[in-house]
């Protein structure tokens, strides 16, 4: 098989004793969406954290196309195309739709100064093709729905170009039909050789997004399985019991 | 007539918080106006001594909006920058001090140190003193925020720490001796009747400025439909516009009203080498040097806050300082360049207090920061942070302003000038609160029911404050505001008015 987009191995973290994360390894490779499983405080979202930038792991290597990256910060983690959708969305929310999307990244004019115009003119024509319901472009996202504001978050990182997309429950916020619109995206994104990481605690979903799906229990990985090889129910037994399937032992 | 106002409103495309604020300034404006006038004159109808007293009264005569424009200056200055710290959920409780202490170090500089080098009355003197001090404004400013920033000390501990360190620097500089007299072109930047631009140059910056608001309102509208937005219809920038200016040119008109005294005249026209005819010369003061300053400080800052990343990063970072790190934003550096320009701030605020007084003296700035924080909190600063205008602040400088130089020139004791400040200050963070949540709570009604019985009680009579805690209870009864607490509370306090009635008999029975 080509060459890994992402290799995180043996990654491991702790916080003040508790280890949220214990030597962990998992992988992801073009055009490939991996499902992240676990009951409530599994260590998920630390471990996309250290793949982001946002926490520093405590030990384990980072690779991304093979080669070894050093990830500190949340800026290293952009340079390396990889962009994040954080279960708290991540939003400042005194300012508008346009702010948040390019924040960190504004448009400036050739004085270097920000352009709030330019900005929001791209902030629609990407709207327009996640949710084109959304109509709030001048009112800050604090006024916005838990949907809209998630769609806010999502279209931020799908706009800059990601090669490696991590989303961390994505659609817990979203209807029927945004999820759906999500879904599609999901497909959209993995045909255009976008490697993902979705945490998602619907097996169902995952089962119909995701090519493997890799369980975490306590911090630590129970396994990593192809979805078309199990069932719904050998998912659920891996999370709730912390064991991989028979048939795959 | 109130949808018409609110579609008006909306077609100009004016900020509501705005011109709220403006209200509220104009309010008090048209309130000492009225009390300022004159002694009424007989036998003239009601509604004609209201018109007179407002024609007459003293408060908005060129005289006082100008000193009133000088006076408000320092603290205006700093509000901007303390803008900027609040928004990002921090406080800067050194700003005072840290005047004294610039001020201080300014003054000995400009009359002990470099006289020695250059000579007295050199013309490099003020330029040498005001970059010492701005440099000095910048470091202290800088290193409260790196300790803020990189050693996460709360603000509020690191500034505390500062308000009396700097206070007791200050004193160090001269053993506590008074600094004076400054150089005479430094004095210029406190705007006496010299440090002004004059009748000419006054107008010049009028048209510049207007010309200037013009074309801001033009580009923008350019680069809105270039990119397919809606815009505001023509009218409504041509009225908008046309606001503006007459607003500048108002203010220039009213600063080149205020004639220099004859003799202060006479000898500023043969400082300049003019001719001084044989019927006398009548000079106007125009608009004062400290007032030019604080319209580039406010431009420049408003500019930092709406059109540089610096400035996004600010409000984002107080909307949600994780989001903003989580955007690559290094927040720490953010905030040492916050404070190094709350410094760089004071530093110009030192000048133009310093200069305006002609000395340094040990008290130079003190209470300063609680005014500067007043301001910009009463400008609708949040301090739940990522909230608050330039702007703003400075209106609300006007405002803590106007209310005291009123206050003081209708002899309001200064105990109660303090009492009437504070009170207004926790009332604008009420008012400023309800607008933000579009409704107002049934407390806040309450209280103010409230307090508006027990004024009544002190200032008028206990019988008619017992009369408007009545009418308060029928009111809470008949709308349920919190009933049936509020009746509880209500009856305490007819019996508290009773009981100051009986106890003290003021204007009962
Ligand atoms: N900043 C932090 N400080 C201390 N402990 C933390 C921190 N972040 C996470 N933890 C702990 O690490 C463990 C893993 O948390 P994590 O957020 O990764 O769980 P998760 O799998 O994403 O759960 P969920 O499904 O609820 O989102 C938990 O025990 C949590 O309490
Ligand atoms: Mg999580």
């Amino acid at each position: 098989m080509s060459t890994p987009l992402v290799e995180m191995r043996d990654i491991q973290i702790s916080f003040g004793g508790i280890k949220a994360v214990d030597h962990v390894s998992v992988d992801l490779y073009p055009g490939e969406v991996v499902g992240l499983l676990g009951h409530n405080g599994a260590g998920k979202s630390t471990l996309i954290k250290c793949l982001s930038g946002a926490y520093k792991a405590d030990a384990g290597e980072i690779y991304v196309n093979g080669e070894k990256a050093t990830i500190n910060n949340p800026r290293d983690a952009r340079s390396y195309h990889i962009e994040t959708i954080y279960q708290t969305l991540a939003l400042a929310d005194n300012l508008d739709a346009a702010s948040n999307l390019f924040l960190g990244r504004e448009l400036v004019n050739k004085f270097g100064l920000v352009d709030d115009d330019a900005m929001e003119a791209e902030t629609r024509k990407i709207m327009g093709r996640l949710n084109p319901n959304f109509q709030k472009f001048s009112a800050p996202v604090s006024a916005l729905s838990g949907g809209q504001r998630q769609s806010v978050a999502i279209a931020r990182a799908v706009y800059f170009n990601a090669k490696i997309l991590i989303m961390d429950e994505p659609t817990a916020a979203l209807g029927p039909h945004e999820t759906q619109m999500v879904a599609e995206l999901i497909d959209q994104l993995k045909s255009e050789g976008i490697g993902i990481f979705l945490i998602d605690h619907d097996v169902h979903q995952v089962k119909a997004l995701c090519d493997r799906a890799a369980v975490m229990k306590n911090g630590e990985l129970v396994g990593v399985v192809k979805v078309d090889e199990v069932t719904e129910d050998d998912i659920l037994a891996m999370i709730i019991l912390g064991k991989k399937p028979e048939h795959l032992t | 007539m109130m949808n018409f106002a609110k579609k008006l409103i909306k077609d100009l495309g004016v900020d509501t918080r705005l011109l709220g604020m403006i209200g509220a300034l104009l309010l008090v404006w048209l309130l000492f106006q009225y009390v300022t006038d004159n002694p009424q004159i007989e036998g003239t109808p009601p509604w004609w001594n209201i018109y007179a007293k407002l024609i007459d009264g003293n408060f908005l005569s060129p005289r006082n909006l100008f000193n009133l424009s000088v006076q408000t200056a320092s603290v205006a200055v700093m509000a901007t920058g303390m803008v900027f710290v609040i928004v990002t959920r921090h406080i800067d409780l050194s700003v005072g001090s840290m005047l004294g202490l610039i001020g201080m170090i300014m003054g000995t500089l400009q009359l002990h140190i470099l006289p020695q080098y250059l000579g007295l009355g050199h013309p490099a003197i003020w330029v040498i003193t005001v970059a010492a001090g701005l440099g000095v404004g910048i470091a202290i400013g800088a290193f409260q925020g790196w300790l803020v920033g990189y050693l996460t000390i709360p603000a509020f501990i690191v500034t505390l720490g500062g308000y009396l360190i700097w206070r007791g620097a200050a004193w160090w500089v001269t053993s506590g001796q008074t600094v004076s007299p400054l150089d005479p072109v430094f004095k210029l930047l406190g705007g006496g009747a010299e440090g002004t631009l004059g009748a000419n140059l006054s107008w010049l910056l009028g048209v510049v400025a207007s010309l200037a608001a013009l074309l801001m309102l033009y580009t923008s509208r350019r680069n809105k439909a270039a990119h397919g937005f809606t815009v505001k219809p023509v009218w409504a920038e041509l009225a908008l516009g046309g606001i503006v200016m007459l607003l500048i040119m108002g203010f220039a008109a009213l600063m080149v009203a205020y004639p220099i005294p004859e003799r202060a005249a006479i000898r500023i026209a043969e400082a300049r080498g003019m001719e001084i005819p044989a019927e006398g010369i009548s000079l106007a003061h125009g608009i004062a040097i400290p007032v030019v300053i604080v319209l580039a400080v406010a431009i420049v800052m408003t500019f930092i806050a709406k059109r540089t990343r610096f400035g996004r990063y600010i409000y984002a970072t107080g909307g949600n300082p994780d989001a903003a790190e989580l955007s690559g934003i290094n927040t720490r550096w953010l905030t040492v360049k916050i404070f190094a320009l709350m410094g760089a701030l004071t530093a110009i605020a030192s000048v133009i207090a310093s200069a305006r007084l002609g000395a340094v003296g040990n008290d130079l700035g003190t209470l300063d920061e609680l005014r500067v924080i007043a301001a910009a909190v009463i400008g609708g600063t949040a301090l739940s942070g990522g909230i608050g205008t330039i702007y703003g602040a400075i209106i609300g400088a006007l405002i803590m302003q106007s209310l005291q130089s009123g206050m003081a020139m209708v002899g309001v004791d200064a105990p109660l000038q303090s009492i009437v400040v504070g009170a207004v200050l926790v009332e604008a963070v009420l008012i400023d609160i309800a607008s933000r949540n579009h409704a107002i709570r049934p407390a806040t009604i309450l209280f103010h029911l409230i307090m508006a019985a027990l004024l009544i009680t002190f200032f008028v009579s206990w019988t008619w404050g017992l009369l408007v805690t009545v009418l308060a209870l029928a009111v809470t009864y008949f709308w349920r505001i919190i009933w049936p607490r509020s009746a509880l509370v209500l009856a305490i306090l007819a019996i508290v008015q009773i009981a100051i009635g009986l106890l003290f008999q003021n204007g009962g029975a």
